[in-house]
């Protein structure tokens, strides 16, 4: 029952966002949609990955998106036509979509193994997979976060440079 | 959960409140037993971290009072003790004004959201022995991920006020709190690198037991002591509280992101501002003073609930001294000091528990450990000073 409670609140969350015109109102209803999926990985026993949903997609994505949104452009409601020319379109197209995953993931191996043992990944496992198996993709990633946030410092430095 | 019973009037007194709790869940009929249980320590925490808000105002009002030479409330009840009683009325009945441009919706859930968000931080402190809502293995990330949708509530406070004081007060709370989040989490790794353990209840165990009369708390160690001092500076940032209360501004942004808000509201704001900074001083309890432990070996007879009100009680009383104390910040030096001082030096603490997790007991590490913290710290200092021309300041008509 729960799950059906957190699923209905997600796909609210994530309709709504969408459908409603005010950007920052679908921004809103964006971190519901978060938190609803983060609801669903706690409940099925994947603490980091629903605690680490909530702290990166609510505490810093949405809080980016609403940043860009306020300062790119006023954040008031925009055109009143929801209908697009090529909503017909759209829609074939996200059902094609739509129907070829459902029937991929259905042909899968995956489907076929035995889940018995439900695996609970436990914070000492993802520490060390994280440390010791994966050390070195960890610290490309870490070198590659790096390299871009030097390279945003870079060209807003010379942006301003520039201005002057 | 079934527990040994007691055998001391001490354990006894330690776990009353356990006690208490299982003596009226058995009265339940089966099947509610585990909601009911959850269901008293939610209410508990509630009623005890409200009231413990409510007291801190009328302490703080007449500490800051005292401080600046006058008396503080002192009319509503014995020594004005009464007063939060007074407010919270005044507040009730207050008439709820909603500007007429504001987004109704948004306007209304923003306190809520704070309010939700602050209290769900309690879920993982240890407020005692066996005192813990929930032992979760992620606890101190819950903390985290439930402190950074607070800055969510503050955006939509600021944007749905539709007013231009509001929404710069937003932006500059959220700046403000995301800058000083990255030292904060830095400092918490600190302990999680030594106790091994993300989870609250065994950070605590971790910090128990005594070398003579001495605790083996975290802060008594070289990088403790600076994680704990970073921790709490990046806590009163985390909260708005003065010297860092630059999201408030009445000659410059009015009250920041809660100008449109009064009445009951408004009071929902500062109760969430309030119950964010006890949870954020609890778990700096948690992680660096031992949690519920006793300072001292010859005390631990004396339940554990009551030190960890004690130490925190302490720390209010440090936080209204600095309030009292200190002028606040400017925004850019606000800025620098959490990107150029509070960072590197968040860093180059964890760097130092390596250190000292690898270093064998002894001297040794003790003098190294405190080489790796005082040294940058000096620098650091040195190097921000400069070009700073510090002399004494001559007053001309004060004096």
């Amino acid at each position: 029952m729960l799950f059906t409670i957190f699923a209905i609140l997600t796909l609210a969350g994530a309709v709504a966002a969408i459908s409603l015109r005010n950007l920052v109102h679908s921004v809103l209803a964006l971190t519901l949609a978060f938190a609803g999926l983060a609801a669903v990985y706690l409940l099925l026993g994947a603490q980091f990955i629903g605690l680490a949903q909530i702290l990166v997609y609510i505490g810093a994505v949405a809080i980016l998106i609403v940043f860009a949104i306020l300062l790119i452009r006023e954040a008031e409601p925009a055109s009143p036509s929801m209908v697009v020319s090529s909503w017909v379109g759209s829609v074939v197209a996200v059902l094609v979509i739509f129907g070829t995953m459902a029937w991929a993931i259905e042909r899968s191996a995956i489907t076929q193994r035995a889940t018995g043992s439900q695996a609970e990944a436990s914070m000492q496992q993802i520490g060390n997979a994280l440390m010791l198996r994966f050390a070195l993709p960890l610290e490309i990633i870490g070198l590659l976060l790096t390299a871009a946030l030097i390279g945003a410092v870079t060209i807003a430095l010379r942006e301003k440079g520039e201005g002057r | 959960m079934i527990l040994a019973p007691p055998n001391t009037a001490a354990e006894t007194a330690d776990q009353i409140f356990v006690i208490l709790r299982d003596w009226i869940v058995r009265h339940v009929p089966g099947g509610l037993q585990p909601i009911f249980s959850d269901l008293i320590s939610v209410v508990a925490i509630l009623a005890v971290f409200a009231s413990l808000f409510a007291i801190t105002t009328v302490l703080e009002r007449k500490g800051l009072g005292r401080i600046q030479n006058r008396y503080g409330p002192n009319r509503v009840g014995p020594f004005g003790l009464l007063q939060p009683l007074a407010d919270g009325i005044k507040a009730l009945t207050k008439e709820n004004i909603v500007p007429l441009a504001a987004d109704q919706t948004v306007y209304v859930l923003a306190p809520v959201v704070l309010v939700v968000a602050a209290f769900s931080m309690y879920a993982v402190l240890p407020i005692g022995r066996n005192m813990a809502l929930t032992n979760l293995d992620a606890g101190v990330l819950f903390f985290f991920a439930a402190s950074s949708v607070m800055e969510l509530s503050v955006f939509m406070a600021g944007w749905s006020s539709r007013n231009k004081y509001s929404l710069l007060g937003a932006m500059r709370a959220i700046a403000q709190m995301i800058s000083y989040e990255v030292p904060l989490i830095l400092a918490s790794v600190t302990v999680i690198m030594a106790a091994g353990s993300l989870s609250t209840v065994t950070i605590v165990e971790k910090q128990a037991g005594y070398t003579g009369i001495l605790p083996h708390w975290f802060i008594l160690t070289p990088w403790g002591f600076a994680g704990f001092v970073l921790f709490m500076i990046a806590t009163i940032a985390e909260s708005n509280r003065s010297p860092f209360d630059l999201p408030e501004g009445e000659s410059e942004i009015i009250a920041g992101y809660f100008t449109e808000y009064s009445g009951f509201k408004f009071a929902l704001f500062f109760l969430g501002e309030y119950i964010g900074l006890f949870a954020m001083s609890g778990l700096g309890i948690t992680l660096f003073l031992g949690g519920w432990g006793a300072p001292l070996s010859f005390l631990t007879w004396v339940p554990s609930y009551i030190w960890f009100f004690a130490k925190l009680l302490t720390l209010i009383a440090v936080f209204i001294w600095l309030r009292g104390t200190l002028p606040r910040l400017r925004m850019d030096q606000l800025m620098n000091f959490a990107w150029k001082f509070m960072l590197p030096m968040a860093l180059i603490n964890l760097v130092t528990v390596g250190v000292w997790e690898f270093l064998p007991h002894g001297v040794l590490r003790w003098l190294v450990c405190s080489v790796m913290v005082v040294v940058p710290y000096v620098l650091l200092g040195r190097g921000l000073m400069q070009g700073w021309k510090v002399e004494r300041r001559v007053y001309k008509f004060a004096e």
